[in-house]
């Protein structure tokens, strides 16, 4: 579907190409580009990484984790494999995917010495930062930049000439695990987000945005957008009825059928438990969440996209369970273990980051909580959450937290020279559930 | 909160009496500390009103500003802390032993081990509360940057000698205690509420005299009724019985205590400035003395009983074993003091206002470390605490029901025996998880290999037996032993290198450069009152 004034893949085009023109022929240091959930990240990293290489640029890649820096070596490899890439990694076992052996141009060391020479390096911040060179790289490209904290750019920056920043602001903020109150406020926080050291130090940088999300679907862009990004919008890449989820099994009338059917209807899926105060690991609103999955994979489903004209059946390495804390996600892979349930990921919202799948089911951060604290309000942990999915979204919450938001003021000390973040986790939270609450389905287990 | 101190913690409002977190003590106590028990003035920040200092319990010095409003007298009183603190500290800059330090040589960049020397022991100062944390860091900032007359002759408002120096070691002390697991400088309601479990939240455990109530309450009252009346209970006065332990003071104490005696100061200092012969002055001058000792009582009586309460938490400290691994980090704290005392004596300028951009980095990586650093030690030194991360899915603690051995493959094949452990716990392993024991103080790793049939957990060990084609004795577990892994490491690696200030790249605003000194901020009326 196009409308007239807007179609996508140019729009998105447009932004690639200004962002490459910056990127190889700017006068500026650095580059930032900001990105919402899905919008062609990775493919926008694996394509500048080709064409500074291809302009005989000796290129340093910097991700966050080692499974994204294996993730864009594979890609790289898959564009180009006659492009020599070096993979730094550290000197652990398993420090990275096997699968790298197995290409001809991809060589991996644990010592940088080994990889000099090669068109592009890549590895992660934690790595590089152990790195020493005479000459630096000519150029840089830094992913995940909104989730690098300002104190591991610091050990990196020196490495490289420029830079091109890539990263999603709404999602999580680094953090740290001591207090770093002292330092609110000052441009170089060790423990704000890299970019925005950055940019404090070179407001003149240029910021580029991607506006168009291709991973979520045409029922969670407006949402994730105004409830996330209200002053950086932006829309999906496919239109409404170009995904459809259907099952082969009909529903049996059961709260989590009833929820499957409006997400798969509508995109969004609220399963309200009734309201309580319940520990973390609430177990009435744990096996809602396995029960929900078992059903999922029972009934047969099948996601018909863009990507392929025939349908796909919804299997469990298509699914993903998202929850706030770790004990919550062992709690669901102990419940969905035992209803016979294997191959669905259950991470937190920090291990999600970056990664899609076609259906997620979501327990609610606020679920059951007698409070509403920072961690819990924190706007990027909800935004993660609701913006993985290409086909739908099902959340299960205990009813009340609209309530619980309005009681609760936020009691954090106003900090003098921080950065306020719009929209703060309050009005998030609200948006979202004004939303979900169209689509509830309320159940007692 | 782990579980098991939420366990302690209803035991404690279900007996009444708080219960233990922790079977032994998890910070070092000097046997000699010095004590700061400071009061501050309401409504002016940093005004100091007064402070019970000293290291011994019947023998403190009590340090009064009769006006605190009056900027000579802070200093006075300034000048007369830094009196009793300074020889403190510097009684232990005396003694040191020899000691190795690696550096690196800033010719060839390689680290090399220099000879050099520590302090045997340090100083250690406590507070009653972490407010009092917090004035240490404010008297240190206020004052470390102030010119004494030999410094600065042409200063208008010379500060007396050694006050700034006073200053840069608050300062010191103020920031090593951000380091977790330190302990040159320590509040004792952080002390006993991490060793004492309470009925109460841990708000409420900053008060010192309900938390020493639920940890030890006079005979015959529940812990749970003596909190209540320290916090609460009044005379026929309206004064509290237990008075906070400050800084701050009780406004029901500043209005109808102090503001009076305040006021009966101030005239009779006038009165003085007044006089006209030397026979009224001397009238006037008794006077003067009169009410300059009414408010040195009155701190006094604010004071003393929190002194004395601090005595009593550092006797039921020192009552408990200190743990194991306690030592290791007051020797870092030896060398945090060490090092300061080196760069006061090499002449350094005083800590700048705030931290360059390099500094503030490093900070926050070590603290991090030492974050991780003392979670492990205390899991370590603790079963109490141990008992938490198991609960928790982070340790298990089994008995070894089968050893095999098994070698690694590869040109000179080394042991790599397979353990099962039968546990009760929980732990979340992933497959190939890395897991870890102590043996002998240092961390042997194995990693998790699968679930045995008969139940157990498969372990293989892979370091720490040797050289040789068969693992050292002793370096196994064997068949009954009874062995506990944690899914943490025990020992933090050393972070990345970072760049030094001089080469603070483009991205975090170039090199500092030469400080520049900061106009002062314009004088208000407020100042002058």
């Amino acid at each position: 579907m196009t409308t007239v004034d807007f179609e996508p893949g140019a729009a998105a085009a447009r932004a690639t190409d200004a962002i490459l023109h910056d990127t190889l022929h700017g006068t500026e240091r650095g580059v930032v580009v900001d990105s919402p959930p899905g919008a062609g990240k990775s493919t926008l990293v694996v394509r500048a990484a080709l064409e500074l290489a291809g302009a005989g640029r000796s290129l340093m890649v910097v991700a966050q984790t080692n499974a994204q820096v294996d993730d864009l070596v594979l890609r790289l490899a898959e564009k180009d494999p006659e492009l020599p890439v070096g993979r730094l990694h550290s000197s652990d076992a398993d420090a990275y995917d096997k699968a790298l052996d197995a290409l001809p141009h991809v060589r991996t060391s644990a010592k940088a010495a080994d990889l000099a020479g090669l068109p592009v390096v890549l590895s992660t911040a934690a790595k590089w930062a152990h790195v020493t060179v005479d000459e630096p790289w000519q150029h840089a490209i830094v992913d995940e930049a909104y989730q690098m904290r300002s104190d591991a750019l610091l050990a990196v920056a020196g490495l490289f000439e420029r830079a091109l920043f890539v990263g999603d602001p709404g999602q999580l903020d680094p953090f740290a695990i001591v207090g770093s109150e002292q330092w609110a406020g000052l441009s170089y926080d060790p423990s704000a987000s890299a970019v925005s050291t950055l940019l404090a130090h070179n407001p003149g940088l240029p910021q580029h945005r991607l506006p168009v999300s291709w991973r979520l679907p045409a029922s969670a862009a407006p949402l994730v957008s105004d409830a996330f990004y209200p002053f950086t919008p932006f829309r999906s890449g496919t239109g409404h009825g170009d995904r459809r989820l259907s099952f082969a099994v009909p529903s049996d009338g059961s709260g989590p059928d009833r929820v499957i059917d409006e997400a798969a209807g509508s995109g969004w899926g609220l399963l309200e438990l009734p309201a309580r105060h319940t520990p973390r690991t609430d177990p009435e609103a744990v096996r809602a969440v396995a029960a929900v999955v078992r059903r999922l994979l029972d009934r047969g489903g099948a996601a018909v996209s863009e990507r392929s004209p025939d349908p796909v059946p919804l299997t469990a390495g298509r699914i993903a369970v998202g929850t706030a804390h770790r004990d919550q996600a062992a709690a669901v892979r102990a419940a969905l273990a035992d209803l016979g349930v294997s191959g669905v990921t259950v991470d937190t919202a920090n291990r999600l980051q970056g990664r899609e799948y076609d259906v997620t089911v979501v327990l609610h951060p606020l679920s059951g909580r007698p409070d509403a604290t920072a961690f819990h309000l924190e706007t990027g942990r909800l935004c993660v959450l609701a913006s993985r999915h290409r086909h739908a979204c099902v959340v299960v919450c205990r009813a009340g937290v609209t309530e619980l938001l309005d009681d609760y003021p936020s009691t954090e000390p106003v900090q003098l020279g921080t950065l306020v973040k719009f929209p703060d986790g309050w009005e998030a939270n609200h948006a979202v559930l004004a939303h979900l609450a169209e689509h509830r389905v309320t159940w007692r287990p | 909160m782990s579980l098991i101190t939420t366990l302690a913690r209803l035991e404690a409002v279900d007996s009444g009496c708080a219960r233990a977190a922790a079977t032994v003590r998890h910070r070092h106590l000097s046997d000699r500390p010095l004590v700061f028990v400071p009061l501050i003035t309401a409504g002016e920040a940093g005004a100091p009103l007064g402070a019970l200092v000293g290291t011994d319990r019947d023998a403190p010095r009590l340090l009064v500003v009769p006006q605190p409003r009056d900027r000579d007298l802070r200093f006075t009183f300034l000048a007369e802390l830094a009196d009793v603190i300074l020889p403190y500290l510097d009684s232990y800059a005396q003694s040191v032993e020899a000691a190795e330090r690696t550096e690196t040589d800033p010719e060839t960049g390689k680290r090399v081990k220099v000879e050099t020397e520590l302090c045997a022991d340090a100083p250690q100062l406590i507070v009653p509360s972490r407010a009092g944390l917090d004035l240490v860091r404010l008297l240190g900032r206020s004052t470390r940057f102030r010119r004494t007359a030999e410094q600065d002759p042409e200063a208008p408002y010379p500060a007396p000698p050694r006050v700034p120096l006073l200053g840069r070691w608050l300062t010191h002390y103020g920031e090593r205690a951000r380091v977790p697991g330190s302990s040159l400088l320590l509040a004792l309601t952080d002390l006993l509420s991490r060793h004492w479990a309470t009925g109460q939240s841990g708000l409420e455990d900053q008060h010192l005299g309900a938390l020493l109530a639920w940890i030890d309450p006079p005979a015959g009252t529940s812990g749970a009724e003596a909190a209540r009346r320290a916090e609460l209970a009044r005379d026929a006065a309206g004064q509290l019985l237990c008075p906070p332990a400050g800084p701050a003071t009780d406004p029901a104490f500043d209005n109808k205590l102090l503001a009076p005696a305040f006021e009966r100061y101030d005239r009779a200092r006038t009165a003085l400035a007044a006089a006209e012969d030397p026979v009224e002055a001397d009238e006037r001058l008794a006077a003067l003395t009169v009410a300059e000792r009414a408010v040195r009582e009155l701190v006094e009586s604010r004071t003393r009983p929190t002194w004395d309460a601090v005595w009593r938490g550092l006797d039921l400290l020192w009552a408990l074993p200190e743990g194991a691994r306690v030592a290791e980090r007051w020797t870092r704290d030896r060398w945090s003091f060490t090092g300061h005392r080196d760069r006061v004596l090499a002449g350094e300028p005083p800590q700048p206002r705030r931290d360059d951009a390099v500094t503030a980095a490093n900070k926050l990586a070590t603290r991090e470390r030492e974050q991780a650093r003392l979670e492990a030690q205390e899991a370590l030194d603790d079963p109490l605490e141990m008992a938490g991360r198991r609960l928790a899915g982070e340790a298990f603690a089994g008995e070894v029901t089968d050893v095999v051995m098994a070698y690694s493959e590869g040109r000179r094949p080394s042991p790599r025996p397979l353990v099962t452990v039968r546990t009760d716990d929980e732990p979340r392993l992933a497959e190939r998880a890395k897991v870890f024991r102590s043996l002998g103080g240092r961390p042997q790793s194995a990693e998790f290999a699968g679930y045995a049939d008969g139940g157990g957990l498969v372990l293989r060990i892979l370091d720490k037996m040797g050289r040789g084609k068969e693992p050292e004795p002793g370096s196994v577990p064997e068949k009954g032993d009874r062995v506990c892994f944690t899914l943490f490491e025990h020992e933090q690696r050393g972070g990345a290198k970072l760049p030094d200030p001089e080469e603070t790249p483009w991205t975090h605003g170039g090199p500092p450069g030469e400080p520049v000194a900061e106009a002062p901020d314009t004088v208000t009326e407020g100042d002058v009152l």
